[in-house]
């Protein structure tokens, strides 16, 4: 248990009592469940189906270390601000998990809500989250309307005066904001491990056994590993795993970019997007800023990405925090994005009995960690989908009953 | 820690004196000095505070790598934090200052974080801070953040700019120590296009840092030679003060250069910076290479210095950084820094070798100070700075006293940029460092970078690399002639980065900015933290200003003696870009305030701009909203004006944003029925027709109007929102789809001004503007004809009888050099009707009043059928969208479809955005059946008006629901009808 | 990033827009339109993607250049540009055939 009690205690004993925060597991030869990647995703699947289901006999496969992708590659940010029924009480689940998820894991993910505000800065715009804000309301979920006045008394240091796209004012949801990500990753294996699931590190996944259409375990560079259930949770990789089970899916992967700037004295309290290009940043604990932006333009699986992005958020930091350019960027880095077709993600059962998806994350599967964790868990467990998560299914596509939040149709580089 | 300057020698010119500001005390430098240097001469010892405890620092190095001497450079909006003093070049009327302190940098109340040290160890925050959990934002959090952070930001905007610019090369020479000096003089007397970049302000790395001859000149002389050379060269590009900082895919680079005034201090004209984009057919990273700290308690104490820091400071600044030295090393390196201080009069109480034995060729300095071999680093004293050392040598320990430690623990290479693709360095074990094996996408390391540690190897190497990479394009570069050097020792280094003496590992700094000590890293490690990110996420290892050169590979060590494995099997440090911290601004370059994305003016802008018009942002576009009159305060007064000036005569809006494409060729016909859903092919000669559009997904994707000129030429005029995409598209039909097609596709956008003239008086204001004199009534130009024809005596235009208003209306379009005459002639011409310029907020609600979609209900969520245009949907022909536009998602009559709703209460106001919820049903998601797209006053009906995408919308006219608009706090009843309000039978086109 | 634009030479990455990879139309008389077999040809179309971490085609349009689109065959782990044809044509149809035929090695 950790507390402020436990950690005086063992400061006064110089450090010595605490132990792993998880095993390093080695694989046994047959699972209930084998998760298929050792991001936030796939531990808060073992997590909740440990915790909520009593499935213990799980286990997570990392191909390297747990959280070494997106989950420990992206800009902290949650938030439950959807335009469409068919998110947003996906996400509202995960931010009221967030909301108790430090106590209910034991172990501090910072979890900040310091706000999410969406700039607007023209008529349209406006419009345009009016009508994301009342969807909001009418799901329960806050959001609130800020003209520019009001955006100003809450981040002065925004350009209000020279800017090619003047800020008219912002959609805010207060309860927005960010985690720690990769405590994240380490308080949910903490809290699978403490309930007997196995995370096995350094096992890649090489190929998926089917016997009579079912899958029933998975080939690892750490031998064959039986399984009753297989759940894909790799998002950067989701089309290479799928492929071995010989399914096409939906999805193209792209690199997107994200930075931090060296540290210094807290200065932007909240998330902020800027809406006249791809651009959002906030400021981390540590004092660093973390922004990001758009996509890099064509598909990758190198994670590193290109300059003319990387220019272009500069120039978007310069246009709505004009105060920014003596700050320095210290570090850059690119991640793997699954982009679907329309921009929302999957949590559905395959055509290959027993092989279920947990895909598709597009750029927002940090803020969903909890979320999906919770409805793949219940997916797994019970084999149906979750009422929060009934939209997001794979045949969405071929019905067209698509989730495109953003209208921009089947090119996954431009949702 | 008692640095002074010594009487002869260095770079500096002690003719000019500096004089500068250090928390605000007036201090005083030389020319040549770093601010660290002249810190260092005014005898500075405490230079900084820690992130973490708050500790007091000295200067631990001489260049990027240094932690500790961070400083708040310059004042008000010119204020930089962050930046290390080390990198700074001494100017007159220089301001720095201490930061994370708080009072005072001698007395930092914050520093009581160093008493709570043994609670704060690495990841304490992970553990605790939990309960209650409303406290995390309101206590924990703001005390967290106000402890960490470094510096202050100005928070002002940044006053001045950066420039962008781009070089082309055949090689890339990065770094100008003696290993880039030859790479560059080597590739340059062979012809290669060059560009040698240094980030310093003189070339020669550490040939100005060390004593060593090279023939019969000094390191500077000879450093000063071949600068002379390659400055003469004239295929070679010499940049300093100009860092290199990534490297991309293609073979891009980029480097900052920083401009200075003429005395080093910030450029007072021009940019302040130009980010260099430089193109490079091979690369050669001769970066040099960063010394390593040893790690043992009381290593952070102002005053341990990392050895080649202090002889840097030694023969380039003529500054001692202490009176009495003891020289701890693994390393030969060491030694020839004892030997160069007892040379320069500096007392060196004694050499601490951590090897077993002595090396030979120091014998005159073991004969003029103490040696202790096999030892062990115990600890130090003095508060705040150094006063002592405490070693251990054979059971022994030996205090020794002084005010330096010079630390030498052997190198890092220099090969951060070489990872930016992806490479992983190996460790390799002969050379005690991670290296980057080969040449990695054309880039090759040299000199120290590459492990070539003395100066003779380093000068072979770096021309080596050069001919080696000029091999590679088919040049030949011959190899110049190298000067003869005295050999320069440093030896295999004995790994010293666990601490070996008794001593609280808590104290013994691994990480020196971030607070990471040994002891963190041993936690780390029994808390299953092994693998080298797990390592640096948990601890924050690494993670600091100086993007961890001085701690990493001594984490990684530590870690991999604790799991027993190797170097190798522990894992490589990686370097993300960029290699030194790169300002935002001048990554953005020009691209700032209103220059931030191009505006696009209309060729008609100055006759708006004339009359006052307030323009609206359309993507890049201005265009105008409305034209104020004088004495009109409001803009609704004015739109509403604008309306029935149109409604009841005769007005005139620019529309030269709409996006006109020419389609030509005897398949031209076939093309449009392939991308357009309907039948654009039927369309007669001199006829204009609605077309809509979809994406392969079935969904709209534009509509607007086809007008056909020929039987093999056609004009879409297609949205300005869309008017990229859609040509794109259109070229992806024509090229890629359908390519045997025989048929032009061209984008003629802005070549063509284009006006509409709108409203029952337009006919004789269009008849009194064509040359032919030609009439124009409902007979001889109908509603949709269209003809080419000449207006203000010989222009061409082109003239369509399309309506967007309701009302009879044409688009007149002229070549876009003629836009603005043509305006001026309809203003001309119209002035006996009473014609009004409009903008394109009274074209919004006259579209809005005739229910005709537009860009917010085009919005790439809605079909057809949606819109209620599926009857134009040809099922006879494949088009782009046909098969998929009739799935089931896409036609479900429960989708929300498009309505009007007009409110209960004529004085009610509707806004866009508002949900519609049932009559007498509660505000939940369940009972959300639809949004308002677009809504306006209707001037024309009194009331206000809105177009609606609402569940089974048409099957609902006459239903009363609610216009819910919960974030704005408004609930109003209204009333279901169908879309076009005004003059529903469309007769009004027909006058 | 340099791209060889095989009309116009190499140009800066900015210059192009990227649609993703290259597949082929659906090909389905009109009788046969309204059938399941063409939505579900068409569907597999816009939608499924074979995603490979190896060589693959894809359409990209050089707008602030000649205006070609183009068939580019780009390995999406190393970034490295194989070939640049002018989409649409015979050339490109081969390049296309080729980098499907490459086999894709494992995910990075």
């Amino acid at each position: 248990m950790f507390s402020a009690a436990a950690l005086l205690k063992n400061a006064l004993s110089g450090h010595t009592g605490w132990t792993p925060h998880w095993r390093k597991a080695a694989p046994k030869p047959r699972y209930d469940v084998v998760i298929v990647g050792g991001g936030g995703h796939g531990l808060a699947t073992a997590y909740y189906l440990a915790k909520v289901f009593g499935i213990t006999n799980v286990a997570v496969l990392e191909k390297g270390w747990i959280g070494s992708g997106n989950a420990g590659r992206n800009t902290t940010i949650i938030r439950s601000n959807y335009l469409l029924p068919g998110n947003i009480p996906f996400y509202e689940r995960s931010m009221k998990l967030w909301e108790g998820l430090e106590q209910d894991f034991n172990f501090n993910a910072m979890v900040s809500q310091r706000g999410v505000l969406n700039l607007y800065h023209s008529d349209g715009q406006r419009d345009a989250y009016v009508r994301r804000g009342n969807a909001l309301r009418l799901h329960g979920v806050d959001a609130d309307l800020l003209d520019r006045d009001q955006v100003r008394a809450m981040v002065p240091m925004l350009d209000f005066d020279n800017a090619r796209f003047p800020i008219e004012g912002g959609l805010l949801q207060r309860r927005g904001g960010t985690a720690r990500h990769d405590a994240v990753v380490w308080g949910y294996a903490r809290g699978a491990d403490r309930r007997g699931v196995d995370i096995v590190e350094g096992c890649e996944v090489t190929g998926l056994r089917r016997e009579n259409g079912r899958v029933v375990g998975v080939e690892t560079t750490r031998g064959f590993i039986g399984a009753g259930t297989v759940g894909l949770a790799v998002a950067g990789n989701t089309s290479r795993l799928a492929a071995m089970a010989d399914l096409r899916l939906p999805i193209e992967s792209y690199v997107l970019q994200a930075f931090v700037s060296e540290g210094i004295k807290p200065l932007l309290d909240t998330v902020v997007t800027f809406g006249a290009g791809h651009f959002y940043i906030s400021q981390s604990d540590k004092g660093g800023l973390v922004f990001g932006g758009d996509l890099d333009p064509f598909p990758s699986y190198a994670q590193r990405g290109g300059l003319p992005v990387a220019e272009d958020v500069a120039a978007c930091a310069m246009a709505v925090m004009p105060m920014l350019g003596r700050l320095k960027i210290l570090r850059s880095w690119g991640g793997i994005m699954d982009m679907s077709q329309d921009g929302s993600p999957i949590i559905d059962r395959t055509p290959v009995e027993g092989l279920f998806l947990n895909a598709g994350w597009c750029y927002g599967g940090f803020k969903a960690t909890p979320a999906s964790g919770w409805c793949f868990a219940h997916l797994l467990a019970t084999g149906e989908l979750h009422p929060d998560a009934a939209a997001l299914r794979l045949d969405r596509f071929s019905s067209g009953r698509v989730i495109d939040e953003k209208g921009a149709g089947a090119t996954p580089n431009l949702h | 820690m008692t640095g002074h300057r010594l009487p002869a020698g260095g770079l500096v010119d002690r003719a000019r004196p500096i004089p500068f500001r250090f928390d605000g005390r007036p201090l005083t430098g030389l020319a040549g000095d770093t601010l660290a240097s002249a810190l260092l001469a005014n005898g500075v010892s405490v230079v900084g505070r820690s992130f973490k405890y708050h500790r007091p620092r000295g200067l631990l190095g001489a260049g990027q790598e240094e932690p500790n001497a961070l400083m708040e450079i310059g004042t008000g909006a010119r204020r930089e934090p962050n930046v290390k003093a080390t990198t700074v070049e001494l100017h007159a009327g220089l301001e720095a200052a201490s930061q994370n302190r708080w009072p005072s940098l001698r007395f930092d109340l914050m520093a009581v974080n160093g008493l709570m040290k043994p609670v704060f160890a690495a990841g304490f925050y992970y553990k605790t801070f939990m309960w209650p959990a409303r406290f995390w934002e309101t206590v924990y959090e703001p005390l967290i953040r106000r402890a960490a952070g470094l510096g202050r930001a100005s928070g002002l905007p940044d006053p001045d700019r950066d420039a962008h610019a781009t070089l082309h090369c055949d090689l890339l020479v990065v770094g100008a120590g003696p290993a880039g000096l030859m790479a560059a003089l080597a590739a340059g007397r062979a012809g290669a296009r060059v560009v040698l970049a240094e980030e310093d302000v003189r070339l020669g790395g550490r040939l100005l840092a060390e004593k060593v001859s090279l023939d019969d000149a000094d390191g500077p002389a000879f450093a000063a030679t071949v600068a002379a050379e390659l400055a003469a060269l004239p295929t070679v590009t010499v940049l300093t003060r100009t860092g290199v900082s990534s490297v991309h895919d293609g073979g891009l680079w980029l480097a900052l250069e920083r401009h200075a005034g003429p005395d080093g201090g910030p450029a007072t004209a021009g940019p302040r910076h130009t980010l260099w984009t430089i193109v490079a057919r091979r690369a050669v990273a001769a970066a040099g290479a960063v010394e390593r700290p040893l790690v043992f308690a009381g290593n952070d104490r102002p005053g341990v210095m990392l050895a080649g820091a202090v002889s840097t400071y030694l023969h380039r600044h003529a500054v001692a950084a202490g009176r009495r030295a003891v020289v701890a090393t693994a390393t030969d390196a060491g030694w020839v820094l004892a030997r160069d201080l007892l040379a320069a009069g500096v007392s060196v109480a004694a050499v601490v070798d951590t090897r077993q034995a002595a090396p030979t060729g120091f014998e005159a300095v073991a004969a003029a100070t103490r040696v202790v071999t096999g030892a062990a680093l115990a600890g130090t004293r003095g508060r705040p700075a150094l006063t002592g050392v405490d070693v251990v040598a054979d059971s022994r320990t030996i205090r020794l006293d002084a005010d330096l430690l010079a630390v030498s623990g052997g190198f890092n290479p220099s090969i951060q940029l070489m990872s930016h693709l992806g490479d992983r360095p190996a460790y390799d074990p002969a050379l005690g460092a991670y290296r980057m094996a080969g040449p990695v996408a054309g880039i090759r390391a040299a000199g120290a970078a590459n492990g070539a540690y003395d100066l003779a190897a380093c000068l072979r190497d770096g021309a080596a690399a050069a001919q080696a990479a000029l091999a590679d394009l088919g040049l030949t570069a011959a190899l110049p002639d190298l000067p003869a050097t005295d050999p320069t020792p440093v030896g295999a280094a004995a790994a010293y980065w666990t601490p070996k003496a008794p001593g609280k590992a808590s104290a013994a700094f691994v990480d020196l900015q971030h607070d990471v000590t040994a002891a963190d890293v041993t936690l780390a490690h029994q808390e299953g933290y092994r693998s080298a990110e797990h390592l640096k996420r948990y601890t924050t290892l690494g993670m600091a200003t100086d993007q961890g050169r001085t701690a990493t590979v001594d984490g990684l060590a530590i870690m991999a003696a604790l799991t027993g494995r190797s170097l190798a099997e522990t894992g490589a440090p990686i370097a993300r870009p960029p290699v030194v911290p790169l300002p935002i601004g001048a990554l953005a370059g020009p691209r700032r305030g209103a220059a931030f994305r191009p505006v696009r003016l209309t060729p008609v802008h100055g006759f708006a701009e004339e009359r006052k018009a307030v323009f609206l942002d359309s993507g890049a576009w201005k265009r105008p909203q409305w034209y104020p009159l004088p004495g009109e305060t409001d803009w609704l007064t004015t739109v509403n004006r604008e309306v029935a000036a149109v409604r009841a005569g005769v007005g005139v809006t620019d529309v030269s944003t709409l996006g006109k494409i020419e389609i030509e060729g005897p398949d031209a016909g076939a093309f449009l029925d392939k991308v357009y859903a309907n039948r654009p092919s039927r369309i007669p000669v001199g006829r204009s027709r609605y077309g809509l559009m979809l994406r392969e997904d079935g969904f709209v994707l534009d509509d607007g109007t086809v007008t056909r000129f020929s039987e093999t030429r056609f004009l879409a005029s297609v949205s300005t929102a869309h008017a990229a995409a859609v040509y794109r598209h259109m070229l992806f039909c024509r090229q890629v789809l359908w390519p045997s097609l025989d048929v032009s596709v061209v984008a003629v956008s802005d070549a063509w001004a284009q006006l509409a003239i709108a409203g029952p008086l337009s006919p004789a204001v269009v008849a009194a503007l064509l040359d032919d004199g030609r009439p124009i009534t409902a007979e001889t130009f109908p509603p949709m004809a269209a003809a080419e024809l000449t207006v203000l005596g010989g222009v061409k235009a082109r003239l369509a009888a399309v309506s967007f208003s309701g009302e009879r209306a044409f688009e007149l379009a002229v070549p876009a050099s003629v836009g603005d005459r043509l305006i001026r002639q309809v203003m001309a011409v119209g002035a006996p009707h009473g014609i009004v310029a409009y903008g394109t907020e009274a074209m919004g609600v006259m579209r809005v009043e005739k229910g005709h979609p537009a860009a917010a209900e085009l919005n790439g969520q809605t079909t057809a059928h949606d819109l209620g245009l599926h009857r134009l949907l040809a099922r006879d022909k494949d088009h782009v969208g046909r098969v998929l536009s009739a799935r089931p998602g896409l036609t479900d009559p429960g989708r929300p479809r498009l309505v009007g709703l007009k409110p209960v209460d004529p004085a009610a106001r509707l806004r866009a955005g508002a949900h519609v919820i049932p009559a007498g049903a509660s505000a939940t998601a369940a009972n959300d059946q639809g949004w308002i797209s677009s809504a306006v006053w209707s001037p024309t009906l009194g009331h206000a008006i809105a177009l609606a995408f609402v569940t089974h919308g048409p099957d609902r006219m006459g239903e009363t629901v609610r216009a819910w608009d919960g974030i704005r706090g408004t609930d109003i009843p209204v009333v279901i009808v169908p879309p076009a309000f005004v003059d529903p039978e469309g007769a009004r086109v027909r006058v | 990033m340099l791209i060889p634009c095989p009309f116009c030479g190499p140009r800066d990455l900015g210059e192009f827009s990227v649609l993703g990879a290259a597949r082929a139309r659906p090909v389905v008389a009109v009788a046969d339109l309204d059938g399941e077999a063409a939505v579900a040809a068409f569907a597999a179309y816009v939608y499924e993607r074979e995603n490979p971490a190896g060589p693959q085609a894809e359409h990209w349009f050089h707008g602030a250049g000649c205006q070609h689109w183009l068939t580019v065959v780009r390995d999406t782990r190393t970034h490295a540009i194989l070939s640049v044809t002018s989409a649409g044509t015979d050339e490109a149809a081969q390049s296309l055939e080729a980098a499907q035929g490459a086999a894709p090695e494992a995910a990075p």
